[in-house]
C-alpha cells in the first residue's frame, strides 16, 4: 500500500446499528485500530461474518466482507483461506455462533487454519430478544431461562486450547490493550481465536443488572483468565496442505484402462451371471474380472453388486451381464449362471435357484450341497487335497471353472484382463487361482 | 476402444477434465468413490480437496473457494442434502457458481445406503428455503456421467447458481462396457471475470436476466458477499423494489435461459401410441423396454430426460404432441393416448407429466383422453422393462 489508511471502517456506512452502551462498537473499533497498525491491503483481507448483531459488522468495513448463514462462517472463511492463502482472513462471531458453529469451530482450531476468529460474547442472543446461548454463565436469567440458566458456559478458549489452535486470548471490551491483543492474533500464522466479553445493553446487562464491575468477578471467581491463554507453533493448514501435496503435483491422474477387443467370444443372446458369495471373499473383483475379459472379447458387459454395509462380514453378490449390444436394463430376474460359494449368501443364491429352470447352471461349492432346483447342478470340491482352495479364493477358482467350461470367451481374455488392469501381486495370485480352476473343471 | 467404467469414476474424471480445482465433501455409501478419487488426483493438477468435519461444512468450504477463483465440486447422497439445504440456498442468494453432485440412495432419512432409488427429484428442486430455481441434470449411462458433469460445471459458470448432477446407486455404481467416443470432453466456459479498470458492483447486473461479471476475493476488486436480500452493491436492503428485483432476477436469469439448459433424449416413433418418460437409470429400462415392443412390431416413443430442472416442458409437450400427430388409435377405435412415467420414487416427475397434459393439447384434435401412469418402486429394486410394457399396454 502507497498511502497510509487513517481506518478501515467505512465512513459512508458509519455510524454503526448497535444499541447505545453495545460493546460490539469497542470491538470494531480494537479491531479497526489493529488493522491501522497493521496496515493491511483491504484487497488482502476478508471479514467473515455470520448472524446475530455482530454478524451486521462487515457492512461496516471497507474490506472485502462474506455474510454468510449462521454458525457457517468459519466453514466459509476456511474455503477462502485453502483457495487463496495470501489472504488475511477474519471471523466475527458471537456466542450465539460458538453454539451452532460449535463444530466447525473446534475442527478449524483441530486443523490450525489460518484464521483470525472474534467471539463479540455478551452472553445472550441479543438480535432475537435475549434468549441464553452456549456461553450464557450458570444461573443467568434471559428470556429463555427464566428461572436462571441450569447449564453451565461453555469455556471457548479451553476448548479451542485443547483442539489444538495455534494461539488463544480472553479480554474484555473495557482492556485499552485490547486493539493490541487483537493485532496479535491477526498476525498469528494459524487459528487464532480471541473470546472478548462485552455488555449486551438491551437484554443480558438489564435482565441480570451485570455491570462492568459483575464482569470482572465473574472472570476473577468464575476461573476464566485473561490475556494470551494458548501459544502453539504449529504448522498453518493451508501452508502445511500445500507442502503436504507437492509430490503429488505432476502425477498422473486416472484415466482409466482402455481395454480393446481383440479376442472372440461364443455369446449369441444375453448371459446373466450371478456370482454369491462373503464379503472379503473377492466376489466383486471376480464379477469385474469376468466382465473385463466380455470386454475384452469384443462384448458388451455390466456389473451391478449388492453387499450390505458391513465390510468385511455379510454376503457379497455380483451380477454380470455378457450381451452382444449395449446393455440398458442391468437387473437380473433369474441367472443363466449361478456361481455360489459361500455360506454366507445361501438367502440369495436358494431365491436364485428357485426361479432358475432346466437350461440354467448353478456352479455350487460342494459343501453348501444338497439344493433343490430345477437348475443343472455342478459341484465345485474346493477341498480337493491336491488343491486346497483358501475361502478368499473361492470365487475366483470358480470362475476358472465356469469359463472353462461354458467357453463364453477364450480364457486368454480373462487372463489377460488380470495383467493388464491387476497390480503385479495381485496379478500373480488370480492367475494362479484361476489356474486352478482350469485343474479343478476337469472333474467337473 | 472400450472401458469398463462406474458413473462415480466417470464424474471424477469428467470434473478433472472440466478444470475442477477445488473439491471438498464428506463420506457417505454411494457418493464415497469421487471423494476419494478427488482426493487422489485433484492435487495432481493443482488443485485442493479435503474432507470436512461434516456435510455443512464441506458445502461452506466449496462455496467459500468459489467466491475465491475456484471452480469448486462437491458430491453426497440424499442424506448429505438434506445438510447442504441452507447452503444451497446461500449459493442461490449468493450466486455461486457451484457443481453438486447427488448419488441418490434410498430415502427417507438414512434408508438404504446401498440401496437403488430417485427420491431426491422434488427435494433438490424444492429444497431450500424461499424455492428459487436451480438447474439439475441427470444421467442415465456411464457416458451421461461423463458428459454432463462437464455440462454442469459449464452450466455453473453460466447461470452463477448450484447446477445438480443427480445420479443414482444404479448408475454411478455399475460397471459398464463405455464406447471411448461417447465420452465428450466439451470445453467449459471460463468464468466471467469483472475488468480490473472498471467500477465493481457486485450485484449490479445489468438486466433481470443477466449475470454480473464475477470478481474474486483478492482480485482487484473489493468483493462483498452476502446472504441476505441486498442492493446493488451487496449491503442489506429492506428496500421492496429492490428486493424484488433481486428475486426476480434469480428466477429470470434461469427460466429465461431454459433452451441453453434443457437436454432429452427422444425416441419419437410415427404411430405410436405409447409414450414412456423417464431419467436415470430407470431410463434404461425403458430403452430395453421400446428395444423388445419393436421387435414385436409394437410402436412406442420413448423420452429420457437429462436435464431435470428446470423441466424441459417443452421437449415433454413436443413429445406428447408427437403422440397425437402419429396416432393411428383413433382409427383403430381407441380414444386414449397413454404415457408412462417410470421412476424409483412415489411419482415425483409423474406428477409433472399430469400438470403439463392438464393443458390443451393443441395438435389433437378432436381432443383426445390422455392417461398418464406411473411406474413406480420404492422397494429398493429397479424397474423391470416388462413393468413398464405392461403398465404401457403393450406387453
Amino acid at each position: 500500500m502507497s498511502t497510509h489508511i487513517d481506518t478501515y471502517l467505512d465512513p459512508r456506512r458509519l455510524p454503526l446499528p448497535f444499541c447505545p452502551g453495545c460493546g460490539h462498537h469497542t470491538v470494531l473499533k480494537a479491531l479497526d485500530e489493529a488493522l491501522v497498525s497493521l496496515q493491511w491491503d483491504p484487497h488482502q483481507t476478508v471479514i467473515v461474518t455470520d448472524i446475530g448483531c455482530i454478524g451486521l459488522s462487515d457492512s461496516y468495513f471497507s474490506t472485502n466482507a462474506f455474510h454468510g448463514l449462521h454458525g457457517r462462517s468459519i466453514t466459509y472463511a476456511t474455503g477462502i483461506k485453502l483457495a487463496n492463502p495470501d489472504l488475511h482472513v477474519i471471523v466475527l462471531i458471537g456466542d450465539g455462533g460458538c453454539g451452532i458453529g460449535g463444530n466447525h469451530l473446534i475442527n478449524a482450531a483441530r486443523r490450525n487454519v489460518g484464521l483470525t476468529v472474534l467471539v463479540a460474547n455478551n452472553f445472550n442472543f441479543g438480535m432475537t430478544g435475549g434468549q441464553h446461548s452456549v456461553l450464557t454463565p450458570h444461573g443467568a436469567i434471559t428470556a429463555t431461562t427464566r428461572a436462571g440458566n441450569l447449564e453451565r458456559p461453555l469455556d471457548v478458549c479451553a476448548i479451542a486450547g485443547v483442539c489444538g489452535a495455534g494461539w488463544v486470548a480472553r479480554s474484555t471490551v473495557f482492556d485499552p490493550d485490547l486493539p493490541a491483543l487483537i493485532a496479535q492474533g491477526l498476525q498469528h500464522d494459524g487459528f487464532a481465536l480471541i473470546d472478548i466479553w462485552e455488555l449486551c445493553t438491551a437484554y443480558y446487562a438489564p435482565n441480570n443488572k451485570f455491570t462492568k464491575r459483575d464482569m470482572m468477578n465473574l472472570l476473577e471467581y468464575g476461573g476464566f483468565a485473561t490475556g494470551v491463554l494458548i501459544e502453539n507453533a504449529r504448522p498453518e493448514y493451508a501452508a502445511a496442505y500445500r507442502k503436504a501435496i507437492k509430490e503429488e503435483a505432476g502425477k498422473q491422474v486416472d484415466k482409466g484402462k482402455v481395454l480393446e477387443p481383440r479376442f472372440t467370444h461364443s455369446i449369441e443372446k444375453r448371459l446373466k451371471v450371478m456370482i454369491v458369495g462373503a464379503a472379503g471373499g473377492r466376489v466383486r473383483s471376480t464379477g469385474h474380472l469376468l466382465g473385463q475379459g466380455a470386454v475384452l472379447a469384443g462384448l458388451y458387459a455390466t456389473q451391478r453388486d449388492d453387499y450390505p454395509v458391513t465390510v468385511m462380514t455379510g454376503h457379497s453378490i455380483c451380477e454380470t451381464i455378457l450381451d452382444t449390444q449395449p446393455i440398458g436394463y442391468t437387473g437380473i430376474e433369474r441367472p443363466d449362471v449361478l456361481i455360489w460359494v459361500a455360506e454366507e449368501g445361501r438367502r440369495q443364491a436358494m431365491a436364485a435357484l428357485t426361479r432358475m429352470t432346466a437350461a440354467d447352471r448353478a456352479y455350487i461349492a460342494g459343501d453348501l450341497l444338497p439344493v433343490q432346483s430345477e437348475a443343472q447342478i455342478i459341484s465345485l470340491d474346493f477341498e480337493r487335497p491336491d488343491l486346497r482352495v483358501r475361502a478368499q479364493n473361492r470365487a475366483i477358482v470358480a470362475l476358472g471353472v465356469v469359463l472353462q467350461q461354458e467357453k463364453w470367451y477364450p480364457f486368454e481374455a480373462l487372463e489377460e484382463a488380470v495383467q493388464q488392469t491387476q497390480r503385479e501381486e495381485i496379478a500373480r495370485s488370480n492367475l494362479e487361482a484361476l489356474a486352478m480352476g482350469k485343474k479343478l473343471s476337469i472333474n467337473v | 476402444m472400450r472401458e469398463f467404467l462406474d458413473g462415480n469414476t466417470a464424474i471424477a474424471r469428467a470434473a478433472i477434465d472440466a478444470g475442477c480445482d477445488f473439491f471438498a465433501g464428506y463420506p457417505i455409501t454411494p457418493a464415497t468413490p469421487i471423494l476419494q478419487a478427488m482426493m487422489r488426483d485433484l492435487p495432481r493438477v493443482g488443485g485442493i480437496a479435503v474432507q470436512g468435519e461434516d456435510e455443512i461444512a464441506s458445502i461452506g468450504f466449496c462455496i467459500g473457494a468459489a467466491m475465491a477463483g475456484r471452480r469448486a465440486l462437491t458430491a453426497t447422497s440424499g442424506p448429505g442434502i438434506s445438510l447442504y439445504s441452507e447452503n444451497l440456498g446461500l449459493a442461490q442468494m449468493g450466486e455461486v457458481p457451484l457443481v453438486v453432485v447427488d448419488v441418490q440412495r434410498l430415502g427417507p432419512a438414512t434408508g438404504g445406503a446401498t440401496t437403488v432409488a430417485q427420491g431426491d427429484v422434488q427435494f433438490v428442486r424444492w429444497g431450500t428455503s424461499g424455492g428459487y430455481p436451480l438447474i439439475a441434470l441427470s444421467p442415465a449411462t456411464v457416458a451421461d456421467c461423463y458428459n454432463l458433469t462437464l455440462r454442469a460445471f459449464d452450466l455453473a459458470e453460466r447461470f452463477r447458481c448450484p447446477v445438480f448432477v443427480l445420479t443414482d446407486k444404479e448408475v454411478a455404481s455399475t460397471m459398464d462396457t463405455v464406447d471411448t467416443e461417447e465420452l465428450e470432453p466439451i470445453p467449459v466456459r471460463a468464468r466471467e471475470i469483472a475488468s480490473p479498470e472498471c467500477a465493481f458492483e457486485p450485484c449490479n447486473y445489468p438486466s433481470l436476466d443477466q449475470n454480473v461479471a464475477m470478481s474474486p476475493f483478492g482480485g482487484p476488486h473489493l468483493l462483498r458477499f452476502t446472504t441476505s436480500t441486498h442492493d446493488e452493491q451487496g449491503y442489506l436492503t429492506k428496500n421492496p423494489v429492490k428486493i424484488d428485483r433481486l428475486n426476480h432476477h434469480l428466477i429470470a436469469k434461469i427460466e429465461r435461459h431454459q433452451d441453453e439448459i434443457d437436454q432429452v433424449r427422444a425416441d419419437l416413433q410415427e404411430g405410436a401410441e405409447v409414450l414412456l418418460i423417464s431419467y436415470g437409470i430407470t431410463a434404461r429400462a425403458v430403452e430395453e423396454a421400446v428395444r423388445y415392443a419393436r421387435a414385436e412390431g409394437k410402436r412406442l416413443s420413448a423420452l429420457t430426460l437429462l436435464s431435470l430442472w428446470p423441466l424441459p416442458e417443452k421437449a415433454i409437450g413436443e413429445a406428447i404432441a408427437s403422440l397425437c400427430s402419429f396416432s393411428h388409435a383413433q382409427e383403430q377405435g381407441r380414444e386414449e393416448i397413454r404415457i408412462v412415467v417410470a421412476e424409483l420414487n412415489d411419482g415425483q416427475l409423474r406428477r409433472e407429466v399430469e400438470r403439463i397434459v392438464c393443458r390443451p393439447l393443441r395438435s389433437c384434435r378432436p381432443q383426445r383422453s390422455v392417461q398418464v401412469i406411473g411406474v413406480h418402486r420404492i422397494d429398493g429394486e429397479l424397474i423391470t422393462p416388462q413393468q413398464i410394457l405392461q403398465a404401457g399396454g403393450v406387453a
